[in-house]
């Protein structure tokens, strides 16, 4: 494997400054949120490197799941911050972490148990990144359909309460409405695997062949990986749905807007 | 837990009951099997939150009664069937008219001026006053017990709120409904209803049309 030096990536870097130049210069506005964002990247990303050596290092199952709770804990928080109307209170942040806790580590674990199949299963060279691709995944579906779930139903008070009005369950009222959110989860992971290999070679597939392994290998690490992370936002997209509309709801089957927090400025 | 024996008024079908919500009330009313009775009062004052929350929808304190069994006893969904809220614009999911029909069969559109077509109609097409009416038929469907009806004509022409009118009078009388009728003007609430509410920051009170 060819290793980068300091050099390389400087000269990559140097890329995004001019780009940040050729938008002060354009007036785009963007220059400050790209190279903030760099800055985020670089550094995040080395001290990660440096918290997976020292993993690595261990193998304990106590730093193991030490780093899996931290990397659940953000992953909640990310699914948080992108919904414009949450959940009030212990719900906004419990919701999208338990989903992501009872699909994304489920799977991981599964599949770390008897797909991968190492001794020992916890293993942080494979358990960290299945879980980090796993999270990662789940996160972008569960965070998009809460949003759409949440959005839909404050736009829509109107007509869910005509059904209820009408005699409809609320499940039935906000069945469509549930359905729309699912589609918009899932959306993500089911033009991913359509496209995959045609239109784009997934990241984890690339890198394991930059990194010199065989391609049937690579391949099928990546065929594994898909499977996982369909089940997985499906399973979690799932479940925070079905969670957050019936917290939409009372026992009597009243709309109940007044949990969701106004939008974000 | 709250007192449920059966009220006084036996032969009440809806008994509203110390009726508190959204900081407004309590409201007390009773209408009999039977009977239409009008309610009005100034804009604001509370006409639509006081249905709202006799159709079970809002959050309320106190209690409201069915034939003696109260809200609480009978699921939401069950309870909206029988205490049917007509809000003054309705909604529909959609595309056909018919697809929010139970069935196909339904005796109230031709007194409310439509053809068995009107079911095959597109709702993006439809008028106001037309959905208006196709509402009154829909909620219908349910059979009610009491009607909640919010300015039910308040976007139809003469001739169509008289054929609404009737519709609702012989639905009452054929099945022993009830209905508790907003409604803007005094010379409809006498024409419609035979007791009339007026809804003032004390509450419920009856009087003149």
């Amino acid at each position: 494997m060819i290793t980068l030096s300091v050099f390389d990536l400087s000269l990559a870097a140097l890329l995004v400054l001019i780009l940040a130049g050729l938008s002060w210069h354009m007036r785009l506005g963007l220059e400050r949120s790209l190279l903030i964002a760099t800055l985020r990247m670089v550094v995040q990303l080395s001290l990660i490197g440096l918290v997976l050596k020292t993993v690595f290092a261990t193998t304990g199952l106590l730093w193991v799941s030490l780093m899996a709770m931290v990397m659940l804990l953000a992953a909640g928080y990310e699914v948080m911050a992108r919904q414009q109307r949450r959940l009030k209170g212990w719900w906004g942040y419990g919701l999208g972490t338990g989903a992501m806790f009872i699909s994304s580590f489920a799977v991981t674990v599964l599949a770390l148990f008897t797909m991968i199949g190492n001794q020992p299963w916890y293993e942080p060279q494979y358990a960290i990144p299945l879980l980090g691709m796993m999270l990662g995944n789940t996160m972008s579906g569960i965070a998009l359909a809460l949003d759409r779930l949440t959005q839909t139903a404050w736009q829509q008070r109107a007509l869910i309460e005509q059904r209820l009005m009408l005699g409809q369950t609320r499940t039935e009222a906000i069945d469509e409405i549930r359905r729309e959110a699912m589609r918009s989860g899932m959306m993500h992971i089911i033009n991913a695997m359509a496209a995959a290999g045609i239109v784009s070679l997934p990241g984890m597939m690339t890198g394991q062949i930059l990194a010199g392994a065989p391609p049937m290998e690579a391949v099928k690490y990546q065929i594994l990986i898909m499977f996982l992370i369909a089940a997985g936002t499906g399973f979690g997209v799932t479940a925070a749905l079905w969670l957050a509309s019936r917290r939409l709801f009372d026992e009597r089957h009243r709309l109940r807007l007044d949990v969701l927090s106004a939008p974000r400025p | 837990m709250v007192a449920l024996e059966r009220p006084s008024v036996s032969d009440s079908l809806l008994r509203v009951s110390q009726l508190l919500t959204h900081q407004r009330g309590p409201f007390d009313l009773s209408i009999d099997t039977g009977e239409c009775v009008s309610l009005r009062g100034p804009s604001g004052s509370g006409k639509s939150l006081l249905l709202r929350a006799i159709a079970d929808l809002d959050p309320h304190q106190g209690e409201v009664w069915l034939d003696g069994v109260a809200c609480e006893q009978i699921p939401a969904p069950q309870w909206r069937r029988q205490v049917a809220l007509l809000p003054v614009e309705s909604q529909w999911w959609l595309d056909e008219v018919g697809a929010h029909f139970p069935d196909e069969n339904c005796p109230w559109l031709a007194p409310l001026g439509f053809s068995e077509a009107a079911l095959g109609w597109q709702v993006s097409r439809l008028s106001s006053g037309e959905k208006q009416r196709l509402a009154l038929a829909r909620a219908l469907m349910n059979r009610p017990r009491v009607l909640l009806l919010d300015e039910p004509t308040a976007s139809l022409d003469e001739t169509s709120a008289t054929a609404l009118e009737t519709v609702v009078a012989e639905y009452r009388h054929e099945n022993n409904a009830a209905a508790l009728w907003v409604s803007h003007s005094a010379t409809q609430a006498a024409r419609v209803a035979t007791r009339h509410y007026q809804l003032t920051p004390q509450g419920v009170q009856e009087g003149e049309a």
